[in-house]
């Protein structure tokens, strides 16, 4: 079996725990100021690599778990995080702040990263928790005719290159083989990321990370979708309390709702 | 073989799409994808249907797989659907999108269509990016509605933000939130049923099994009340023994959150929010779920929202229509007693 190169792109985005406010031109989401981390799903995607490597669970070997990240300089964080978990090295495509690259262009900036880094293997987290698009590592497997299985629960690798995945799907789950090279996004089920321990901080500081910009890899940010308008969401007003049991039944048969 | 295929789509000018669709305003066309399943027409998808036709202009819809003649058949009645397009090959029976990609670009390209559309389900979601970047096309992920022919709107930051997009692209790939749009209905249409083409590509990828929770109950995705339980049922035999009898008592669906799927309460398939289903039903009962903003992505536009917990201060009820605050273990026997005698 063929030795992985893993390739593992990640996203810097706010916070999930941060609640997103949207800005006063209604152009966007607010961000100055707010807390950033590693999109949860990539957390995934890279603790899952590693675990690949520590388990020795592909027959073949790990050989190289590259992390890459496109986005302003404030990326190189998340990227040095995912190297604290265990990534070897690091690749920061540096895109300007309010520059942000849509799906389409960032699978074209993969395609052009697993070409040149010789990839196997891409894991990516099936969406990223701002736009909640749900589309680069589909569109990147499209672009390099390479298989793919979404929404990852399970990662059992066979012999010669075969690779069985189990997938979450509505109302239940499905497994699929393919051969390497291949996609996998991450579902949350996949594992549970571990924390970078304080010594393991201090030696990703050490680990190589390589600057790049879009030119280098022959990628414009050539954007299809405009923003027209980002607004909140209309809110919704609590209707109060009640008492007891038969104030839920009598207040839901006045909504219409029993 | 998946690899020349996919290479001659690629390879091929974007300009024969351009010269089959010289204008979009003038040859708006939409192509539905439906979802079938052991040649069983899923009526969830029918949600593409009514999105198309919010487009104006000609619709036609998709099915691919083996044996979907009477799928297309049934499809055919929906009023306002011009053609059925159906490919008869059991290679596409599982939807995999190594061949169904090619596939469909095939038949978009043949059609010349301005406008693809499929429900964001795990289906939609697998393939049509995929179909997008065969196209070179910027997809629109989960819309919720259609303010022209090149504006969408659709929920970003966990719905806490809600994004107006205009798409630039020739050839539009759109995923819909289902509940934004209620199912096309099967009436006296007359659409003609057509053979799409096959390129017969072969998949890089292999079905091996699946692993469907059965349930006699309402799917979760389309019913029109889901009683939800989370982390404060405990376990899996509470929330069995306390949910259930609810969900059955109201002919409901039944939901959880993460907190009461991570737990290993409930199967991850009746995970609601933002990494789960979205649902939006007539009623939608939380109970011993505190409401974060993951959670109410995924129920937040439900039409009445009840909820059942014993922390006064729980963020669910700043969004709840009715709340009651008490030990669930006493309060849902009770309603689901209530419920049932009257």
């Amino acid at each position: 079996m063929s030795a992985l190169r893993i390739l593992v792109p990640i996203k810097r985005v706010i916070d999930y725990a941060v609640k997103p406010r949207v800005n006063k031109a209604q152009t966007a989401v607010e961000t100055a100021g707010v807390k950033h981390s590693m999109n949860p799903f990539d957390e995934l995607s890279v603790e899952e690599s590693v675990r690949i490597r520590e388990k020795k669970s592909a027959p073949g070997g790990v050989e190289d778990i590259c992390v890459i990240s496109a986005g302003p300089a404030k990326a190189q964080d998340v990227l040095r995080t995912a190297m604290a978990m265990g990534a070897d090295r690091g690749i920061h495509v540096e895109v300007k702040d309010g520059d942000e690259l849509e799906p389409l262009a960032v699978a074209k900036l993969l395609k052009a990263t697993v070409e040149k880094e010789k990839s196997n293997l891409v894991i990516l987290g099936k969406q990223s928790i701002d736009d909640d698009a749900a589309q680069t590592g589909q569109m990147l497997a499209g672009l390099l005719g390479w298989p793919q299985a979404t929404q990852a629960s399970k990662v059992v690798f066979g012999e010669g290159d075969s690779v069985e995945v189990t997938k979450e799907v509505d109302g239940g789950s499905e497994t699929v083989r393919a051969k390497l090279p291949m996609i996998i996004t991450t579902d949350l089920r996949l594992n549970e990321p571990r924390y970078a321990s304080l010594p393991n901080i201090m030696k990703a500081k050490k680990k190589p990370l390589v600057k790049m910009s879009l030119s280098d890899l022959g990628i414009n940010n050539e954007r299809r979708l405009k923003i027209v308008k980002v607004t909140e969401p209309a809110p919704r007003q609590g209707g109060g309390k009640v008492e007891d049991v038969d104030g839920l039944v009598s207040k839901l048969k006045e909504l219409g709702a029993l | 073989m998946f690899a020349v295929a996919a290479r001659r789509t690629l390879l091929r000018p974007r300009s024969a799409l351009a010269t089959s669709a010289p204008s979009l305003r003038s040859f708006l066309s939409s192509l539905a994808i439906l979802e079938q399943r052991e040649g069983q027409l899923n009526h969830g998808s029918l949600s593409a249907i009514t999105a198309a036709q919010k487009l104006g202009g000609p619709v036609h819809a998709f099915v691919a797989g083996g044996g979907v003649k009477s799928v297309a058949e049934e499809a055919a009645k929906i009023d306002g659907v011009e053609k059925i397009i159906a490919v008869d090959n059991a290679a596409y029976d599982k939807g995999l999108p190594e061949n169904y990609a090619p596939l469909l670009v095939e038949n978009i390209k043949k059609g010349g269509y301005t406008h693809i559309l499929v429900g964001h389900t795990a289906f939609g979601k697998s393939l049509m990016p995929r179909v997008a970047a065969l196209l070179d096309s910027q997809q629109i992920s989960d819309i919720t509605s259609i303010e022209s022919e090149n504006t969408f709107v659709r929920p970003i930051y966990a719905g806490n933000a809600i994004a107006t997009v205009e798409s630039s692209d020739a050839t539009k790939c759109i995923t819909i939130r289902g509940t934004a749009f209620p199912a096309a209905e099967i009436a006296s249409g007359t659409a003609t049923i057509e053979d799409g083409v096959d390129p017969k590509a072969e998949s890089a990828s292999e079905w091996v099994s699946e692993e469907l929770a059965k349930s006699d109950r309402p799917d979760l995705a389309t019913a029109g009340k889901v009683v939800s339980g989370g982390r404060g049922l405990k376990s899996k035999e509470d929330f069995d023994k306390v949910m259930l009898p609810l969900a059955d008592a109201l002919g409901a669906a039944v939901g959880a959150s993460r907190a009461a799927v991570d737990s290993g309460y409930a199967d991850n398939s009746l995970q609601v929010g933002q990494t789960g289903k979205v649902v939006a039903p007539q009623l939608y009962m939380a109970v011993g779920i505190s409401g974060a903003i993951q959670h109410l992505a995924g129920m937040k536009d439900s039409k009445v929202i009840a909820a059942i917990n014993k922390d006064a201060d729980a963020p669910i009820f700043q969004v709840a229509d009715v709340g009651l605050v008490g030990d669930l273990f006493e309060k849902v026997p009770e309603l689901t007693e209530k419920i049932k005698s009257s």
